[in-house]
């Protein structure tokens, strides 16, 4: 870190405790940044000459005399175009071996976009993935999170969908990767030839937790960079935001705060709706897209952490493997994209919305016929018919592996409405059964 | 709360956006103060007095601010300005206008006019010299987009005043005076267009406040057909994120007849503000022909404004529609989430440390929130006219459960329930409003159900309950094949089941993005319920149990035919020729 002329040095702490320190001192501003006996630290709380200092990598080994340095600064990134290609940590500070970046000092955590001054997202993101594209469509501008249990291919679907996306950047926050997820991104970024315009923070699991607070208003920094003074449609990708609410919850239970729900603080709502409203379609053309995993456990939506993100992103993706196709799907029911209705029959074909809700319907209809079976009723032949009209749809569209347009996604649909069913139990507007039932 | 001498302070202690200021003088609490940092004013709240440190709520971010900053305290509480021009406005939580921000970011520290002080307005008088007076009473009129606004004797004037004069019609702008009062002593009151109200404060200028009657239609056929709101009736829309409370909120506020509506966004995405901003000025007020805009206002403290702002938003809301609603107008008042407001609440409580209620709540939530519902209703003017406030909230239970405290605070305050399930939004049956669960309360209040036998239909009160009945018969139905399955029930229940359905498919089930099934006139709704209950009046030949099904997937395919044509068109014709076929062959 640069040394500064307005630096005030101290040398008598007050107090420790496993996350702060407190000490007197005076000038001091709210958020300002500091190091602790070489550490980095953030001001928490100021209470008359009384400051108490949260130290990101913990207090071990802290001495009361240890020396504090206050950098009268908020947390801060350089921005340039030198940061394409890099790969730093939580600090903004490069772990790729390459030298400091050059450019502007922005602070981190920047204020909120005006409103009014927003543009209605409106430009379709296709991914190939039909559990996505003919369900849940993406739009750029739009905050979407994977809601997936720990063993699932999450960050997969994740790279591969930020490479078929076709941003100008693709910027990665990684919070508790594990150094084997570290490698395997920079791995598939490398194979894509695509390291170029990719800038990652990474936090991995071998450093403290609560530095990875810093890692998303880092990334997003830097798309803001990109997409506000270039002009750039840009991906960012937040992996895994239930270890930064962890990292939230260790905190804030450091600091004796009365925990809410699951342990989590009472801000986390807040904590995390600043996080993605980053989110943002510029009207001078740039934008920001964030894609982010959430993991559960035990596929508990209703735990606080998806619980507040549900309520904050636009829709989630929700993973399960089908037992039935052996296979990994996106969840056609708890899964959601609040914004595809700006896309859907619009840029895509016009019988895209009742197809889409038909087939989910159908497929909620066989979900019904497996409960009857699993409770040893006799099936009727509309049963049968659902849950074989089930298993293709889950096989040809919902698996992840699926890769086509929306066109065939369409006719897919259609064809497997035409061969299960009849028209009225299909029941989507006569124009488009006239026109799409395959004879 | 006026003082000759401002008191002044200095910052002492700050944690997030609390901040803990010594004072040298007087203050009150809720007293709005500016904290001094740098070259920004940072607008806070009084919220707790503590010898002589107020603590202060600040509506800004606090990074950078020091201890020792200048405070100046302002003598008031937080205000709404009150004038013409608030129409079509989008305001921030304190009522900021949000277009008169300059760059794409917001800047901590710029405060901007609600009101545009150079338009002209054509004035009319109303009152004239002589006259005797009172808060709230008209003293003239100009045209704001098409809704004639009322300039009014200021709701914060106590007492009886006399009309001294009153300025001929022409064209003033807002600030130019156009009465003058005078009270008992003869103490003159210059008046101007323009006055200023403490948000957290009800406007109690009416005369009586009399029990809802009359329906507010919505054009949503299950919130008018099956549980109905009235003009002055408060509603709240719980559900799990997802199932549809805002599409729900923004179908309202399209569709039901209002005269004006005011949309307060607390909390919750930024996009889905955009969303109105940008599709209310291309929409039609099916009543007037003219623009959605016109009549709307727009409060947005989205989820990524400040936190304590949010609070003040859904006062800011309020107090606007108390303005209008003193007018004589019909005005509809929306707010999405008053969970957020809630949390808000709790952040701040948690921050001064006090004794928390259930989940961390504030003990006295549920008084916050009856108070505030307590401000809606239809009202009596003193000179006769009639005015509303139909608040309906929604509310975001944290993990879906109805069981927690903001959900059965508001379930105390408000009349009807509209809960959203998750069943029905994951099999896409939208709204996704539980037809058993839900409930309106007004539907049991006799001066309603006179209204709706009177302006609606003899048999239609009847026929409302009798499709709650079949709805709730076919719940009990289904819940029988479940447990003993299809073929050891009698046919008779499958009956029973795919009559409720449907009603389900045909009336409750909507789709809010089709042009023509997106609203539904009353004249509608009445034609459809009374031509689904003589189907499900009727008697069917069935030999088993899956013809049931099959035949009344017809029949509902051929209603949702009919729902997606213009009401009595030559298509709508059709489908319905098609359909008493289809019945004619099955009929007993
Ligand atoms: N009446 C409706 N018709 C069709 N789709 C709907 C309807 N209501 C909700 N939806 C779907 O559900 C999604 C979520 O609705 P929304 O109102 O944003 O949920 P909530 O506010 O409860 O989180 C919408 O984006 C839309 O896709
Ligand atoms: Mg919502």
């Amino acid at each position: 870190m640069e040394s500064q002329a307005f630096q005030k040095i101290y040398t008598k702490l007050t107090n420790i405790t496993k996350a702060t320190v407190s000490l007197k001192a005076t000038g001091v501003g709210y958020d300002e940044m500091a190091t602790v006996h070489g550490r980095l630290g953030q001001v928490v709380k100021i209470m008359g000459d009384q400051v108490v200092l949260q130290v990101f990598s913990g207090t071990e080994g802290i001495p009361t005399d240890a020396e504090v340095i206050f950098m009268g600064r908020p947390p801060q990134l350089r921005v340039s175009d030198q940061l394409s290609g890099r790969f730093f940590n939580a600090y903004g500070d490069p772990i790729d071996g390459g030298p400091q970046v050059e450019g502007e000092v922005r602070d981190i955590g920047s204020p909120s976009v005006n409103p009014v001054r927003r543009k209605q997202p409106s430009q379709l993101i296709a991914t190939g993935i039909a559990g996505i594209d003919l369900n849940n469509s993406l739009v750029s501008g739009q905050k979407i999170p994977f809601f997936a249990d720990p063993d699932q291919p999450y960050n997969q679907v994740m790279a591969s969908v930020a490479l078929r996306a076709k941003a100008d950047k693709i910027i990665l926050g990684g919070m508790g990767l594990t150094n084997d997820d570290y490698l395997f991104f920079k791995h598939v970024f490398e194979n894509a030839g695509a390291l170029d315009r990719i800038v990652s923070f990474v936090n991995t699991t071998d450093n403290p937790p609560v530095e990875r607070l810093l890692v998303p208003d880092m990334a997003l920094t830097a798309a803001e960079y990109f997409a506000v003074d270039k002009n750039e449609s840009v991906l960012v990708l937040l992996t895994d935001m239930t270890l930064f609410a962890d990292a939230l919850s260790i905190v804030s239970n450091r600091m004796d705060q009365i925990p809410s729900k699951d342990s989590m603080p009472g801000s986390l709502y807040s904590d995390l709706a600043r996080i993605y409203e980053k989110a943002v379609q510029f009207p001078s053309g740039g934008s920001i897209t964030i894609i982010a995993v959430t993991t559960l456990s035990g596929g508990d939506i209703t735990h606080a952490i998806p619980d507040n993100t549900g309520y904050i992103t636009e829709g989630q993706l929700f993973l399960r493997r089908d037992t039935e196709i052996g296979k990994v799907i996106v969840d056609p029911f708890r899964s959601l994209s609040r914004l595809k209705q700006l896309v859907i029959g619009k840029q895509t074909r016009e019988d895209h919305p009742q197809v889409m809700n038909a087939a989910v319907r159908l497929y909620a209809d066989a979900a019904n016929a497996r409960t009857k079976l699993e409770n040893g009723f006799d099936l009727t032949d509309y049963d049968e018919r659902t849950l074989e009209f089930a298993k293709a749809y889950s096989e040809r569209l919902l698996a992840i592996d699926v890769n086509v347009d929306t066109d065939t996604m369409l006719n897919i649909s259609w064809e497997l409405f035409s061969k299960h069913f009849n028209k009225a139990e299909v029941g989507v507007k006569q124009e488009f059964t006239e026109k799409y039932w395959v004879q | 709360m006026e003082r000759k001498n401002k008191t002044t302070g200095k910052v002492a202690g700050i944690v997030a956006n609390l901040v803990i200021v010594e004072v040298n003088g007087p203050v009150a609490q809720n007293e709005i103060c500016f904290i001094v940092h740098n070259d920004e004013r940072l607008m806070a709240e009084v919220i707790k007095v503590v010898g002589v440190n107020a603590y202060v709520q600040v509506f800004e971010s606090t990074r950078g601010l020091r201890v020792g900053s200048a405070v100046e305290f302002q003598g008031h509480m937080l205000e709404v300005t009150l004038g013409p021009g608030i129409l079509s406005r989008n305001y921030d939580g304190l009522q900021n206008d949000l277009d008169k921000m300059e760059g794409v970011f917001l800047k901590r520290g710029e405060y901007t006019d609600p009101l545009n002080r150079d338009v002209k307005w054509t004035f009319k008088p109303l009152a004239k010299a002589g006259d005797s007076v009172t808060a709230g009473s008209w003293l003239g009129e100009v045209m704001e987009n098409s809704i004639p606004h009322k300039i009014m004797v200021p709701f914060k004037m106590d007492g009886r005043y006399k009309v001294k004069s009153v300025v001929a019609e022409g064209d003033y702008i807002v600030d130019d005076t156009i009465a003058v009062v005078t009270d008992e002593d003869g103490t003159e009151y210059p008046l101007t267009m323009v006055q200023k109200w403490p948000v957290k404060m009800a406007v109690r200028s009416y005369k009586e406040k009399p029990r809802p009657f009359k329906l507010l239609e919505t054009g949503v056929r299950c919130i008018d057909t099956l549980n109905p709101i009235t003009e002055g009736g408060t509603g709240f829309i719980p559900g799990p994120f997802g199932t549809g409370k805002t599409v729900l909120q923004h179908a309202i506020s399209k569709q039901a007849e209002a005269d004006i509506v005011i949309i307060a966004a607390c909390g919750e995405r930024a996009n889905e503000v955009v969303e109105v901003f940008t599709e209310f000025p291309e929409l039609d007020d099916p009543r007037t022909g003219r623009k959605l805009i016109e009549r709307t206002t727009i409060i947005a403290n989205t989820s990524n404004m400040p936190v304590a702002a949010r609070e003040a938003s859904v006062y800011t809301a309020m107090s606007l529609a108390e303005y209008y609603r003193s007018m004589g107008l019909k005005v509809l008042l929306m707010a999405d989430s008053t969970s957020r407001w809630a949390q808000a609440l709790r952040e701040m409580s948690n921050r001064l440390e006090e004794l928390p209620g259930p989940d961390a709540f504030p003990m006295d939530l549920s008084a916050v929130i009856s108070n505030f519902y307590s401000r809606a209703g239809f009202v009596y003017l003193p000179n006769g006219a009639t005015g509303s406030i139909t608040f309906i909230g929604t509310v975001s239970p944290a993990g879906g459960n109805l069981k927690e405290p903001v959900t059965e605070s508001t379930r105390k305050a408000a009349r009807c329930f509209y809960g959203l399930s998750q069943a029905r939004a994951d099999s896409k049956r939208y709204p996704a409003i539980d037809p058993i669960d839900s409930y309106s309360k007004y539907l049991e209040y006799p001066e309603v159900q006179e209204n709706l036998t009177k302006n609606v239909g003899e048999e239609w009160l009847g026929n409302v309950l009798k499709a709650k009945d079949i709805l709730f018969r076919g719940k009990e139905a289904m819940e029988q094949i479940n447990i003993l399955g299809d073929d050891s029930v009698p046919i008779s229940f499958h009956d029973r089941y795919w009559k409720s359905e449907l009603i389900d498919f045909v009336i409750l089930q909507q789709d809010a993005f089709d042009k023509i099934d997106a609203s539904t006139s009353m004249k509608r709704q009445q034609y459809m319920l009374s031509s689904v209950l003589d189907v499900a009046d009727s008697e069917f030949k069935f030999h088993n149990f899956e013809e049931v099904s099959g035949f009344f997937k017809e029949v509902i395919n051929l209603y949702k035919q009919m729902n997606y044509s213009e009401f009595e068109s030559e298509q709508f014709t059709k489908h319905e020729a098609s359909l008493q076929e289809l019945l004619k062959k099955r009929m007993n």
